[in-house]
């Protein structure tokens, strides 16, 4: 039998290096299997990596790490099919220290991430798949890869194997995930001149801009759309729920060609170079969709446990808060030499009872209820757009008329109570 | 008991680097550094008659620090030690420095452990000259072997090896006194999935990383661009292929078009007639 650790961490994401960083750093013997050639060569996100978490884990990374543009704006975007209504805020205060999120490419960064773990410690072993746990009188005790002698084993089996989660799924933690809980996004990272970006999206030298698009991006399907800013890239891609692009049969990728040549967007783009085209599952089932999380001599963190905010495009964050806590709860464990199921479960309260279960519960209908009534995207959107041009367009006729006019194209009162309780529903299911 | 070194490169892999369409160069911050492919066979062959005979296998490689990559890589793939020799005297140098500058290493890791055989790649993919292991065998006196394709045996108490090298119309099977050197084709072996307990020695392997100081009885005046007679005149990438027709339609439609093609041309395939 090879050595034993006392964690083995299955998978380089932010989760996964989160908790492999403190369990390193808090003494531990710790491995973290990466299935990608390096950590990061397979992950996928549009792109924003929230300054806080990270903090929590490393204080002041943002002067080493490689990051792309520290975001000063965040715009919305209500599309209609040749209109948008935009709000958003600009403020300098997000501009300097200590930040309040970043534009980031997974690709580098999460390389980075994991060469810091490794400097505390972890040991950390590429291109190794891990096929199952380990499993002995009911207990996870190891795992077995996918190479010769690749059988490990450690008192602690940490699951940050991302959304799909196979080895929790074999543990019986969770069923196979649903078409309507799961959304599927591709993005393209587009080559562009670092001054071009500056001059179109109104930036200074180290200022980011993030664009979210909604409506006619998606075609109406409930998800969304994305721009965001890097260095000298653009990052754009559309993520809509699964059932939706069935239902709809669009192709995702025919929907971020649509998302790209729309004529909101096409000026922003024009004349880039697409450099890399992603695609990932994204876990939006929220809290009603987790599975089981704590098992004896297992955790489950990160994507694997279904931990994203789809309201407020959070995930990376709340995946290194359950890795931090995973590591938290581990060292506790390895202090007392108890591995149980209720030893663990240490990790699963901390984390419902802290603001990711939390925010997990407050939206647990919500994507849910709007994948129900699809409404908010495809009348809504395009009314309030109209509404807009109404009010906007200098025609002669009087601003009461004008709004008459609005309050009428709207519907009939019928039609005007069945909005009211549209958004009265909306409105419970993210109070 | 044998002591084998290979010498290996880390290298641009050259299937997705870029050109610099205005210096002609290759532009290496678009590819990833890897471990020459040819040297992989070298040290897997080197584990392999490790397997066979026992012994130690050593691996020994010049390149910036980011090269302790590529010698963790041959950890993976069996290797017992690494060396790796940086330092800025030793940039820019040719085949004739570099040869010189490895050989002085293998000079000082002889004093660790006598060498009873070298293994070299047949040649990098980046610079495709295969001169580095002749170069460290004349420099050494010991006969170098080229387009090795098969080990035979190894009769480290005889004091000789058998080999097969791969000449344009055969092969060649040929004894030679040991120490010797050998560079080898991709050929020779096929490099496995390595096995877990590789990994993580190589994760947590931290090789020997030798300065010009470390070496002994080195002149100066033979390491990097200093001792590099050659000189790059020119350098051209070759010009794209033109023409060239695509076939559009349905698979069908492109497979007939395809079979009208060949046939309107196929003086291209048949054999002359001998008149």
């Amino acid at each position: 039998m090879s050595e034993k650790f006392d964690a083995i961490v299955v998978g380089a994401g932010p989760a996964g290096i989160s908790c492999a960083y403190d369990l390193a750093k808090g003494g531990a013997n710790v491995l973290l299997l990466e299935r990608g050639e390096y950590p990061g060569s397979k992950n996928v996100m549009g792109g924003v990596l929230y300054r806080k978490m990270m903090e929590d884990v490393i204080p002041e990374f943002y002067k080493e790490a490689p990051l792309e543009r520290p975001i000063v704006e965040q715009r919305f975007m209500m599309m209609d099919k040749e209109s948008a209504v935009t709000f958003g805020y600009k403020g300098m205060e997000w501009g300097k220290e200590p930040y309040n999120n970043f534009t980031v490419l997974r690709a580098k960064f999460d390389q980075w991430f994991a060469e810091k773990a490794v400097e505390q410690g972890a040991v950390l072993i590429n291109e190794t798949v891990v096929l199952e746990c380990i499993v002995e009188n009911g207990k996870v005790v190891g795992v077995r890869t996918d190479r010769p002698n690749g059988d490990v084993y450690a008192d602690v089996v940490v699951l940050a194997d991302g959304v799909n989660s196979l080895l929790a799924q074999s543990l019986g933690f969770h069923k196979e995930y649903k078409p309507d809980e799961v959304a599927l996004a591709t993005m393209e990272i587009l080559k562009l001149d670092k001054k071009v970006i500056e001059d179109r999206f109104n930036l200074e030298d180290n200022q980011g801009c993030t664009i979210e698009l909604f409506g006619d991006a998606t075609k109406g399907i409930l998800g969304t759309g994305f721009l965001y800013t890097n260095k000298d890239t653009l990052s754009i891609g559309v993520g809509t729920l699964l059932s939706g692009l069935i239902k709809h049969k669009i192709r995702p990728y025919d929907l971020l060609e649509y998302v790209k040549n729309h004529p909101m967007i096409r000026p922003y783009i024009q004349g880039s170079e697409p450099q890399e085209y992603l695609a990932h599952l994204i876990p939006e089932g929220g809290y009603n969709s987790m599975g089981k999380i704590v098992g004896d001599g297992v955790i489950v963190i990160g994507d694997a446990s279904q931990l994203v905010n789809a309201i407020h495009r959070e995930g990376s964050n709340l995946a290194m808060t359950s890795g931090r806590l995973a590591a938290e709860t581990i060292l506790q464990a390895k202090e007392a030499g108890d591995f149980s199921e209720r030893m663990l479960d240490e990790y699963r309260l901390k984390l419902l009872n802290g603001f990711v279960g939390q925010d997990m519960k407050k939206y647990k209908d919500s994507t849910h209820h709007f994948d129900k009534f699809p409404q908010y995207f495809d009348q809504y959107i395009p009314m309030m757009n109209k509404a807009a041009s109404q009010m906007f367009t200098v025609d002669g006729s009087s601003k009461w008329e004008k709004q008459k006019k609005i309050w009428s194209d709207i519907g009939s009162t019928k039609e005007k109570m069945k909005i009211a309780r549209d958004f009265y529903r909306a409105w419970k299911v993210i109070k | 008991m044998l002591h084998i070194v290979a010498c290996i490169k880390q290298v641009p892999d050259t299937k997705i680097i870029k050109m610099n369409p205005k210096t002609n160069t290759m532009d290496r911050r678009t590819a990833p550094a890897i471990l020459n492919p040819y040297d992989a066979h070298a040290v897997e062959e080197a584990v392999r008659i490790r397997e066979r005979y026992g012994g130690t296998v050593s691996v020994l490689t010049m390149g910036p620090p980011p090269a302790v990559k590529a010698i963790k890589k041959c950890i993976e793939i069996g290797a017992d030690e690494g060396y790796l020799i940086t330092d800025r005297r030793f940039a820019g140098a040719d085949t004739l420095a570099t040869s010189y500058a490895l050989t002085k290493a293998i000079d000082k890791i002889s004093k660790i452990k006598p060498v009873d055989l070298i293994i070299c790649g047949k040649m990098s993919i980046d610079g495709d000259t295969g001169q580095v292991g002749p170069g460290i065998a004349r420099r050494l006196d010991i006969p170098p072997l080229t387009s090795v394709n098969k080990v035979v045996e190894i009769q480290q108490e005889k004091g000789y090896c058998v080999v097969h090298r791969k000449l344009e119309d055969g092969h060649e099977v040929i004894q030679s006194s040991m120490p010797c050197l050998l560079s080898v084709e991709k050929t020779i072996n096929e490099v496995p999935y390595s096995p877990f307990p590789n990994m993580l020695k190589a994760a947590r392997y931290e090789p020997h990383i030798w300065s010009v100081d470390d070496l002994e009885d080195v002149d100066i005046k033979q390491l990097g661009l200093k001792g590099s007679p050659t000189i790059v005149s020119k350098v051209w990438a070759p010009p794209k292929p033109e023409g060239g027709t695509m076939l559009e339609g349905s698979p069908q439609e492109q497979v007939e078009q395809l079979l009208s093609i060949i046939l309107e041309r196929k003086e291209l395939f048949s054999v002359k007639e001998e008149s």
